[in-house]
């Protein structure tokens, strides 16, 4: 036997390697609603799987904290089996010898400490865990939208019926097709075979080719008058059920057009105007009444509104800046994301040619202004962010998309100061290169760097570090307002104000489409009760049964894009859509949840809400 | 040498920079408990009852392998220190058989002690002990149910003996220890020298008791009961019974063994006079005639097994002498037999040995050279001698002192220093010189052999021939021994091996002590008693004189062959 070998990967290692990976997109999948308490002591099962088994804490007490976890989920433990467990757990993370051990039992004390009503519901007796949702796309789209539903519309081609079910819970679908961020496919219950599918893809396929369909017909009129202030996703949204409802609605928005950051925060080349244009149009045909270039607070206030109206919703987004702070941010050549955005929405576009073009962020807002500024013309287009390109907030096919068409991510480096000649326009941006450092609050922090400052040549400096709300006036009204945010519950009802509701950005800060669009459900439910009706909207369209046999372990349809040399001149549309081709095999690896499992005992959907 | 000062409990303390923090607070008077530590050989962290709170440190640390650094504020006793400290001990109880009273380590052991400090009554936890496999009949016994997992004897049997039986198994909670390679115990190179027994801190190693049978035999009329006591018993014997040295006299122990039943209480130091004689002879033999040289002792069964195992072409090297504790069985179920007109049969001759691996010798089918039946027929530790004392209520720091029984209890110093490392040697050559000059050296002349060195060596000057020695203790440093004399590193004529560090006197069988290595004291109150013998040579025994004279004739003699040695190929390591 020689004294050093090749190493040779034992066969179980082999076979494991492969289960953790099943194992880990099983974890991803992650059930909504599963007891936490049970779901706490398999991890501790796993954790203890894992030990070495030297020491004390993580060979034995492990094992016993995932036996006292079991007597808890079993009904047989008192306080005092609570206090015990948080002891071991305590112990276990103090005096184990390394991270196998005293993560584990960080596992326990997070549980304990943040969900002890969980624990404390089985010394009861009592589960509180219980799927919310028996389909689980279903429950991770805010608006709920019936997925596997339109999904087994598009494999049978039934496009139109796909429209209009989709329209039950959401009626931007050629919209959401484009832009969503798909929470949906986050927890899809076909990761435990392969991967997620192409939700929004198909979504797509049915826009595409569903053709005109109309909106479903009003109920009778009510009488009612409603306002919405805002015409973005959050307040036609709104607008849109309660006109069907058969209240009367008035949208007042501020600017020119109506679809909020829709149009002012969304670049046409991942949502042409006219797609837009087209939703914006059904939407108002369900009998909305719109004026735009009123602004609340300056041209009509909320207190005629709300005289006027029988209800209120707010919906005003998130539209002002967040400064920098920084020296020469005022200099010609300083503009911010939303002015940006806002302008290239209205189809006023700024020539960048041959200019150095710098964008400070790293969420999609910051993508949205570096991919433009490349589409403008740009001579070089940097975005420039403080943390690591892992660690930003925009989608990874943004980044790697800006990337392919040439823009630069300069990571680790923050703004120290902007440079301006004699005459006030910028010449460049001084930045303080970052070492990335000790994680707070779930995200790894930056820290300056022992290095000296760095110029970079710039002509354009993008500022796109979030938006603000323009509360102000609300807020004098008497709104309640937390750091510029207006309050209100998960039923968007604004707390002691009779009559005023509000959601999307403008209470959650800037968020997705998707989640401004739920508001403006909830806010139509709310409003339609607080109004004294119970007006359902539901849809009649037959949902296809599913196949009787998935698509075996299948690889994952991912939409292309029209090639980086091409797209980045233009703004035209980048995105390319499925084949039919590919649509059926999509389809076909939906495990239809509707159908399965606990779908298949709570009857899979919702009809009317 | 650079030093650090930090604080402990409030109290300043200065050690040599590099010292784990475990031994900083010791030597400051401050001893933090430990399970699983052993200075140089287990410093892993493993049981975490050492752990202590550093300041400006969030989670604990154990002292036992966390190095003092300069201006460490550290707390032995802090309110996270001792939560932690208290419920590792709950868990290690939980995963413990933890009936005490029916364990063999009860009174002298770790954990039970530590539980009882730290107040722990009753199970905090549910008790789920690991299941304990058979025995096997082996001498070494493994309960896997007390097992706390300390790794001790895995570190032991590598580091000190390098035989690797022991090995980490499984992973997660059914990590444990077990036998290499998925053997039984009783397939594998152990030496049974018992150093894992020694130094586990609880009951999970353990010799097998034997001490029924003897009572079986005492109870038969028609049984003539010998006893024979090896020269480390008499240093140790009373350790565990609350005697001090002055009262653990070598000839209060006679009258304890009396005390117990036995017809005869003899001493085995007899037989290690015989054995110089005999195994003397041989290596003057060797050295005159050309044989096969370095001669190596056999005196020692686990050396013995380790030599076999290991090394089994050196098996001609061993002195074909039986170990005293085999010729004292041999002459007592013939000459003596003979001298009492007793039929040898009738004899059950019992010994009390430091040792474990005794109770594997006595059962060598080969020994068996007097009348047919074993040599000895049974061995027990000094544990079980002691526990036997306990058991029949002796008051033993009451007893008048005794003398050994005659003739078999006549010895010299030679024989009592065969108890410690060295000693054979010693007593070998005292009784060489006189075998080549005729005349006696100081008795003294070869004391350079003595200490707890791992590996001797000495060249002494025999009538103008230099004969080379060397001694070693503990199996690791036999091993390095061995390979320097393979290698030609090193050449020698006469090695002593004693496989437990510091020889009999720290023998497998011997009193436990945790923490502590007895071995040196004990050693040193042999050659005291060495010191204050009449008699100091071997050669001068009258009765192994008279032994010669009315049996044997003469060393080495056709009879001495047949009764006092053995073929060491006769019988296989697994």
């Amino acid at each position: 036997m020689s004294r050093f070998t090749i190493p040779q990967e034992a066969k179980a290692q082999g076979i494991i390697d492969g289960l953790y990976g099943d194992l880990s997109r099983r974890l991803q999948s992650k059930p909504i609603g599963i007891c936490p308490v049970d779901v706490a002591r398999s991890f501790v099962e796993v954790c203890h799987s894992q030990s070495c088994g030297k020491c004390t804490p993580c060979r034995i007490g492990l094992g016993k904290l995932s036996d006292l976890l079991e007597r808890v989920l079993d009904g047989d433990a008192d306080e005092t089996t609570l206090t015990l467990i948080e002891q071991t757990a305590d112990v276990i993370y103090l005096s184990a010898d390394c991270a196998i051990g005293y993560e584990a039992a960080n596992i326990v004390r997070r549980a304990l400490g943040s969900f002890r009503d969980e624990f404390e519901a089985h010394l009861r007796g009592e589960c509180l865990g219980r799927f919310g949702h028996p389909v689980p796309c279903v429950s991770l789209c805010p608006a709920n939208v019936d997925i596997p539903g339109y999904i087994g519309l598009v494999r049978d081609r039934r496009y139109a019926d796909a429209i209009r079910l989709i329209r039950r819970d959401n009626p931007f679908p050629a919209v959401c097709a484009l832009i969503c961020e798909h929470p949906c496919e986050s927890h899809c219950r076909r990761r435990l075979i392969d991967d997620a599918v192409n939700i929004r893809g198909l979504k797509r396929m049915a826009v595409d080719n569903a053709g005109q369909v109309p909106v479903p017909a009003r109920a009778e009129a009510t009488g009612k008058k409603v306002a919405v202030v805002g015409g973005g996703p959050a307040g036609l949204t709104a607008a849109y059920y309660l006109a069907l409802m058969g209240h009367g609605v008035t949208v007042y928005e501020k600017l020119d057009k109506l679809g909020g950051m829709l149009r002012y925060g969304i670049p046409s080349y991942r949502l042409p105007r006219e797609t837009l244009d087209e939703e914006i149009n059904t939407i108002l045909s369900a009998g909305v009444e719109v004026k735009t270039g009123v602004a609340i607070g300056k041209d009509v206030t909320l207190q005629e509104l709300r005289d006027t109206h029988d209800a209120v919703y707010i919906a005003i987004g998130a539209h002002t800046d967040n400064k920098l702070g920084i020296e020469g941010e005022n200099g010609k050549g300083v503009i911010s994301a939303v002015e940006l955005l806002r302008g290239i929405g209205d189809g006023a576009m700024p020539d960048f040619t041959g200019k150095n073009v710098i964008i400070i962020g790293g969420g999609n807002v910051a993508m949205d202004c570096t991919r433009s500024s490349m589409r403008l013309g740009a001579k070089t287009v940097t975005c420039v962010y403080r943390r690591r390109k892992a660690d930003m907030t925009a989608l990874p096919e943004e980044v790697e998309g800006a990337i392919a068409e040439g823009c630069e991510i300069m990571e680790l480096a923050a703004p120290h100061s902007i440079e301006l000649d004699a005459n006030g326009n910028v010449t460049g941006l001084i930045v303080k290169e970052q070492m990335i450092s000790n994680i707070s609050r779930g995200r790894p922090a930056p820290v300056n760097a022992d290095a000296p400052l760095k110029r970079l040549k710039a002509d354009i400096i993008i500022v796109a570090i979030g938006q603000a709300i323009e509360s102000t006036h609300f807020a004098e009204y008497g709104v309640e307002t937390r750091r510029d945010r207006i309050v209100a519950g998960a039923d968007t009802v604004v707390k002691n104000q009779d009559g005023l509701f509000s959601g999307g950005d403008c209470v959650t800060g800037p968020a997705t489409a998707i989640r401004a669009i739920a508001a403006g459900k909830a806010a139509a439910a709310s409003i339609d009760t607080y109004l004294g009706f119970h007006h359902e909207i539901g849809v009649d369209v037959e949902i296809p049964a599913p196949p009787v046999d998935p698509q075996p372990p299948c690889g994952r349809i991912d939409l292309s894009e029209r090639p980086a040399e091409e797209r980045r001149a233009d703004f035209r549309l980048m995105e390319l859509p499925m084949t039919e081709q590919q649509a059926a095999q999509e389809c076909a690896r939906c495990l239809r949840c509707d159908f399965a499992g606990y779908g298949a005992l709570k009857g899979g959907r919702t009809w009317k809400w | 040498m650079e030093m650090v000062t930090l604080t402990i409990d409030g109290r300043r303390v200065t050690a040599p920079a590099g010292t784990t923090i475990v031994e900083a607070a010791r030597e400051a008077g401050i001893p933090i408990p430990t399970l699983c530590y052993m200075k140089e050989l287990n410093e892993i962290g493993a049981c975490r009852v050492c752990v202590v709170e550093i300041e400006g440190v969030d989670r604990l640390a154990a002292a036992c392998n966390t190095v003092a650094e300069e201006g460490m504020v550290i707390y032995t006793n802090s309110p996270k220190v001792r939560k932690a400290r208290k419920i590792n001990v709950e868990l290690l109880l939980s995963a413990h058989d933890a009936r005490c009273p029916t364990c063999v380590r009860s009174g002298n052991c770790s954990l039970q002690t530590l539980a009882n400090d730290l107040n722990i009554i009753g199970d905090t936890y549910e008790p789920t002990p690991e299941k304990a496999a058979p025995s096997g009949g082996f001498p070494l016994i493994r309960d896997a149910s007390k097992c706390i997992k300390c790794m001790r004897c895995v570190q032991v049997c590598d580091k000190v003996q390098s035989l690797s039986v022991w090995e980490v198994k499984n992973t997660g909670g059914r990590t444990t220890v077990g036998v290499k390679n998925g053997k039984k115990l009783w397939e594998t190179d152990c030496s049974l020298c018992g150093q894992c027994i020694t130094h586990c801190p609880v009951g999970a190693l353990r010799v097998r008791d034997d001490t029924d049978k003897i009572y079986e035999k005492l109870a038969d009329p028609d049984v003539i009961t010998v006893l024979q006591i090896a020269p480390a018993v008499r240093a140790a014997w009373a350790e565990s019974l609350g005697l001090t040295k002055e009262e653990a006299t070598e000839k209060r122990m006679v009258a304890a063994a009396k005390a117990l039943g036995f017809n005869y209480v003899f001493d085995t130091d007899f037989a290690a006079d015989l054995t110089i004689m005999e195994e003397g002879s041989e290596f003057l033999h060797r050295l005159q005639t050309g044989g096969t040289l370095p001669l190596m002792t056999s005196c020692c069964p686990g050396w013995v097994r380790f030599l076999k195992s290991q090394y089994p072409a050196l098996t001609p090297h061993l002195s074909t002498a039986k170990s005293p504790q085999q010729m004292f069985g041999a002459v007592t179920k013939s000459w003596f037999a003979e001298k009492i007109g007793a039929d040898p049969h009738k004899i059950f001759c019992v010994s009390v040995m430091p040792c474990t691996a005794k109770k594997h010798e006595v059962a060598i089918p080969v020994m068996n050279d007097a009348c047919g039946d074993p040599d000895v027929d049974l061995s027990i530790t000094t544990r079980e001698f002691a526990r036997m004392l306990r058991a029949d209520h002796v008051d033993v720091k009451g007893l008048p002192e005794a003398e050994f029984d005659r003739p078999l209890g006549e010895a010299t110093g030679a024989g009592v220093i065969f108890g410690a490392t060295g000693g054979v040697m010693e007593a070998a050559l005292r009784s060489a010189y006189y075998l080549v000059t005729g005349k006696n050296p100081d008795a003294d002349a070869f004391k350079d052999v003595r200490g707890l060195d791992g590996w001797k060596e000495m060249t002494y000057d025999v009538a103008g021939t230099p004969v080379r020695v060397a001694v070693a203790s503990g199996l690791g440093n036999a091993r390095k021994l061995i390979e320097a004399v393979l290698s030609g590193e090193a050449h020698y004529d006469f090695i002593e091996v004693m496989a437990c560090p510091g020889g009999c006197a720290g023998g497998g069988g011997q009193p436990i002590h945790d923490g502590a290595e007895c071995a040196g004291e004990r050693g040193q109150t042999l050659y005291e008693l060495d010191k204050n013998m009449p008699l100091r040579f071997s050669h001068e025994n009258p009765e192994v004189l008279k032994l010669y004279e009315e049996y044997l004739e003469k060393p080495l003699s056709h009879r001495a062959h047949e009764l006092l040695h053995t073929d060491h190929d006769a019988w296989k390591m697994p």
